[in-house]
């Protein structure tokens, strides 16, 4: 049945059901809702929650617990999941399955608490150090959050890598009616063979990330990158919508999606012919369906985000893969403001292109 | 569909209103998406939430041009008049009315007067009188009282009839 449930707390009740019951955090606005709700809510489950002294804390502690072989998830914000990044990176390199939420606000720095897409980057390039990526899901809607951070513990199982849930404060705090998957059965699952939890019949396993010898750390970088390889071919999603006769498409991920979906809208009623093109992975990116997109209509295509030009140069990327040139441009707002549908409506209408976004 | 900007002071029960459109709109099988302002804002501070209704699914939670205003302040009147759809309707407490604006229909509600003396429910008052133009049927906004306030049982009844007050008033064509 759906109830009403606020962004924040879908995703802390979908990993509640997809057997996380290991939550370790540090408050921060404006995803303050998943830790208050795993506060309570863990030892209603028999989980683990532990407000931990710093975001640092909190992230080792997922390395230790996910190590252990438990489902185990971090959230936090923009500034926060900065300080997450060095543990990020010992996870990857370690093979360590865990979920990372990062509602984005505003940055750099401390930059505001209002939402924004600034940390698109940093989730799909990389963030921490070394060559390493996460799977990066982008929900735009509270069922969609709920749905993805779901899936995102039996894909962070499956690859033995960290998934990130990026969100965004405005994503976090609005309220929409959702339905959270039933409970999994996690003692169905595949035991963990790797996990560090316990003697094992003296069998020692060790989780690290150091390798000391240039051959074998050269290996193990193969290992993961095709790994990512495996994401590519296996784990895109995306949502095309009106994009089949468009010449405009717009490009948004998250909450700027159902923005420009709406866009997308009044556009049509007044026959101009666009479409809205939604990656659901930032990582893997759907560059081949929007390449399809390019060899067919659309001759414009509008990267729309709450950051100053991230998002595009991966539209750029894939549109290289055409066969044709369609132009490529973004239309963005930041700081913590949001466009509205007419906002962008109007810049379609305008036809520019290849301006800076600043005024 | 319907779009909904609801906005005023902090403490105003400005979020709780919508909050209740949106529960009685699900409840009612339709779509729906609450949008809250958000920040370091408290009682005295301002406050305004979105709220969208929909047969089909809700495209965007972020509206340009609402088709209801209700506004319990100057400053949100100010603020949102401006971007109210062609033949949208906005509402005000009567206590702050200054005349009409010809472009809309401009409701005053006299939300002192109906509370009967429950200062907090004027939201509630205001959530009864709007009933009419969002189609949703006093028993599901009865229903979406009952739960907002399912924690606190001692305050049901006396919200009950602030949101029947509203409805009433509503009723009699909005006391024109």
């Amino acid at each position: 049945m759906k109830r009403l449930f606020k962004g924040n707390e879908a995703v802390a009740e979908a990993a509640i059901a997809a057997g996380c019951r290991c939550f370790f955090g540090y408050p921060i606005t404006p995803q303050n809702e998943i830790p208050e709700y795993m506060s309570w809510r863990m030892s209603e489950v028999g989980g683990h929650f532990v407000q931990a002294e710093s975001e640092v804390s909190a992230i080792n502690m997922v390395y230790g617990a996910a190590g252990a072989g438990a489902r185990a998830m971090t959230s936090s914000s923009s500034p926060g999941i900065s300080l997450k990044q060095e543990g990020i990176s010992y996870i990857a390199g370690a093979e360590v399955p865990c979920v990372i939420v990062n509602m984005m606000r505003a940055g750099p720095g401390l930059g505001g608490i209002q939402p924004a897409q600034s940390d698109y980057f940093q989730a799909t390039k990389g963030g921490g150090h070394g060559d390493y990526r996460m799977l990066v899901y982008a929900p735009s809607s509270v069922q969609e959050a709920a749905d993805l951070t779901y899936k995102a513990f039996f894909r962070a199982d499956y690859y033995r890598n960290p998934v990130m849930i990026l969100g965004d404060g405005m994503l976090g705090q609005m309220v929409e009616p959702a339905e959270i998957p039933p409970a999994a059965d996690v003692s169905a699952l595949p035991q963990k063979k790797w996990a560090a939890c316990g003697n094992n019949g003296g069998v020692q396993r060790v989780i690290n990330s150091i390798f000391m010898a240039p051959d074998t750390l050269e290996e193990h970088n193969a290992a993961l990158t095709r790994k990512y390889e495996e994401m590519a071919r296996s784990d895109v999603m995306s949502e095309s919508y009106m994009t089949d006769d468009a010449e405009v498409v717009l490009v948004a991920y998250g909450i700027v999606a159902r923005i420009c979906k709406a866009a997308v809208d009044i556009l049509r009623a007044e026959g101009v012919k666009a479409g809205l093109f939604r990656p659901i992975t930032l990582f893997p990116f759907p560059y081949r369906e929007i390449a399809t997109l390019a060899d067919g209509a659309a001759e414009r295509f509008i990267s729309v985000e709450l950051s100053c030009g991230q998002m595009i140069e991966d539209v750029k990327l894939a549109l290289y893969e055409s066969g044709k040139r369609p132009q490529c441009g973004i239309y963005a707002r930041t700081g913590g403001n949001v466009m509205r549908p007419e906002d962008v409506a109007e810049h379609v209408r305008s036809g520019r292109i290849n301006k800076s976004w600043i005024k | 569909m319907k779009s909904i900007i609801v906005s005023g002071f902090g403490g105003q029960g400005v979020l709780s209103l919508g909050l209740m459109l949106s529960y009685a709109a699900m409840k009612e099988g339709l779509n729906t998406s609450f949008l809250p302002s958000y920040g370091p804002e408290m009682r005295g501070g301002t406050a305004n939430c979105s709220v969208v209704i929909s047969d089909s699914e809700v495209a965007s939670p972020v509206i340009s041009r609402p088709d209801i205003l209700i506004a319990f302040n100057r400053p949100s009147l100010a603020r949102f008049l401006p971007d109210v759809a062609d033949g949208g309707a906005v509402f005000i407490d009567a206590c702050m009315r200054d005349g009409d604006n010809g472009a809309y229909k401009m409701i005053a509600v006299p939300a002192d007067e109906l509370c009967a003396g429950n200062r907090k429910g004027k939201n509630i008052v205001m959530l009864g009188a709007v009933l009419p133009y969002t189609g949703l049927p006093l028993w599901r906004a009865e229903e979406a009282v009952r739960e907002v306030f399912k924690d606190k049982p001692e305050y049901i009844d006396a919200n009950i009839a602030c949101l029947y007050a509203g409805n009433e008033f509503a009723g009699r064509g909005y006391g024109s």
